[in-house]
């Protein structure tokens, strides 16, 4: 930082010479921008609080919703993986600070090492932000919903276990084909059809005594409400939709707005994470060709340091309300 | 830059920038892994309601902001710049935060207890 005094020292304060708090134009503005980029997010979080608290009976819960890990098919493995990237992200904030300390320094190989690893872990948590959303939006198991838009997930009577549309829905022959625009009207269409019809798992759930409809309801001890076989029944002659995955309509999960806020507020923050990467690289670049080495600092690289902890920072509220609570 | 080489209140201090950073790393991660464990063993004894939430969520909120706390202080070196440059950056959001959460979280809440409380069916 002695650098950066010696440069400005001679400019006239009007000339944008000053620094006021000690802390120069760019550095300055670079904490604004975060300032409000921090309240958008805290504003998109509140927003995620208030439906949350608006279905707090009925709102879906995030282990049953993400229990994936790499390579560990089938495996009900809930947080391990979301602790897996949080820990990249942390891992990528370390090497960004040792970047910058070591551009305090003026070393200009060290800056560049840690510059590129830390764009290497800002890569892999992108990777694994896409993987979760591959999960996300194919599904599992696959639910029905009804006209009131409630989701019915079907489970194994004995084990309580999730069972997938796939393994008792029957087959029917239809003529149902997806309305394209090439096969229809031209001017409308629609998205890709269910695997199974309404009428099909209708028909595969009453063949199988075993099966039992978990609702959206949560009871006082936290735990999805499982109606008996009668109830369940009953209630499955309501369904009016086959739901497999998600997408912005409607997600097997349970409550629309669940996935609708998941993919605003982690595509938001993944967009974030690239913007981060791309910028990141950018520096790196100038690191390389030695842009700063003759500017004689490396405050760019503590200005975009400033940028990708916060992206970091954001991940950690992320976490905490997608994920633990 | 001078650095502040001491976290915790003096508790710990580290020899050098590098080794703090390595330090804050290690205390993060061990937060990271309290915050996991909880979410996965779940204790029954801290699911009790204080203040309208299970005394769980308030662990991992706390938790979440004392990790915010360091990043911002160590990572983003906070904790050397001047203190009204901190106090200009961090006063803002202290108090618009927790005032957007209350109101937003009191109506949801309230929109709840309508919705439960009136005449209309949504469970059908």
């Amino acid at each position: 930082m002695e650098a950066t005094t010696n440069l400005v020292e001679n400019e006239n304060v009007w000339g944008g010479g000053n620094k006021p708090l000690n802390a120069s134009y760019g550095k300055m503005m670079m904490w604004f921008f975060i300032v409000s980029d921090a309240l958008t997010f805290s504003g998109f979080l509140v927003a995620y609080g208030f439906s949350r608290f608006k279905n707090i009976d009925s709102w879906p819960i995030a282990d049953e919703v993400f229990f994936h890990f790499p390579f560990l098919h089938g495996v009900n493995a809930p947080m391990y993986y979301v602790a897996l990237m949080t820990f990249i992200l942390i891992f990528s904030s370390v090497t960004m600070v040792l970047a910058v300390d070591a551009g305090h320094k003026m070393q200009k190989n060290k800056v560049a090492v840690y510059m590129l690893l830390t764009i290497i872990g800002g890569a892999v948590f992108v990777g694994s932000q896409a993987w979760e959303w591959k999960n996300f939006i194919k599904g599992e198991y696959g639910a029905l919903e009804t006209k009131g838009g409630q989701i019915l997930q079907f489970v194994s009577a004995d084990s309580g276990e999730r069972v997938a549309l796939a393994s008792f829905a029957t087959s029917q022959p239809t003529d149902r084909a997806q309305h394209a625009a090439d096969n229809g009207l031209w001017y409308v269409d629609e998205a890709t059809l269910p695997t199974y019809t309404v009428a099909e798992v209708q028909e595969g759930f009453l063949a199988n005594p075993d099966l039992l409809v978990k609702t959206e309801m949560i009871d006082a001890s936290g735990h999805k409400i499982v109606l008996d076989r009668a109830a369940s029944e009953a209630k499955i002659a309501q369904a009016m939709y086959v739901v497999e995955g998600a997408n912005l309509i409607r997600n097997e999960y349970g409550n629309r707005l669940f996935a609708d806020f998941f993919f605003f507020i982690t595509g938001f923050h993944g967009f974030h994470v690239f913007s981060g990467v791309v910028i990141n690289g950018i520096i790196f670049f100038n690191v390389l060709l030695g842009t700063y080495e003759r500017r004689g600092h490396y405050e760019m690289v503590e200005k975009v340091g400033l940028y990708w902890h916060f992206v970091d920072l954001v991940w950690v509220f992320v976490f905490t309300f997608f994920y633990l609570v | 830059m001078a650095h502040k080489l001491s976290i915790f209140r003096g508790l710990v201090t580290f020899k050098s920038n590098v080794q703090k950073i390595w330090g804050v790393l290690i205390f993060l991660s061990i937060v990271t892994a309290i915050e996991v464990a909880f979410g996965i063993i779940k204790p029954a004894f801290l699911m009790t309601p204080v203040f309208g939430m299970k005394s769980l969520n308030w662990i991992f909120i706390i938790l979440t902001i004392v990790k915010a706390y360091y990043i911002a202080w160590d990572f983003m070196h906070l904790r050397d710049e001047k203190r009204s440059f901190t106090s200009s950056i961090v006063l803002p959001l202290l108090i618009l935060i927790p005032y957007l959460a209350f109101i937003l979280l009191v109506e949801g809440d309230y929109i709840y207890n309508v919705m439960e409380s009136g005449f209309v069916s949504w469970n059908f």
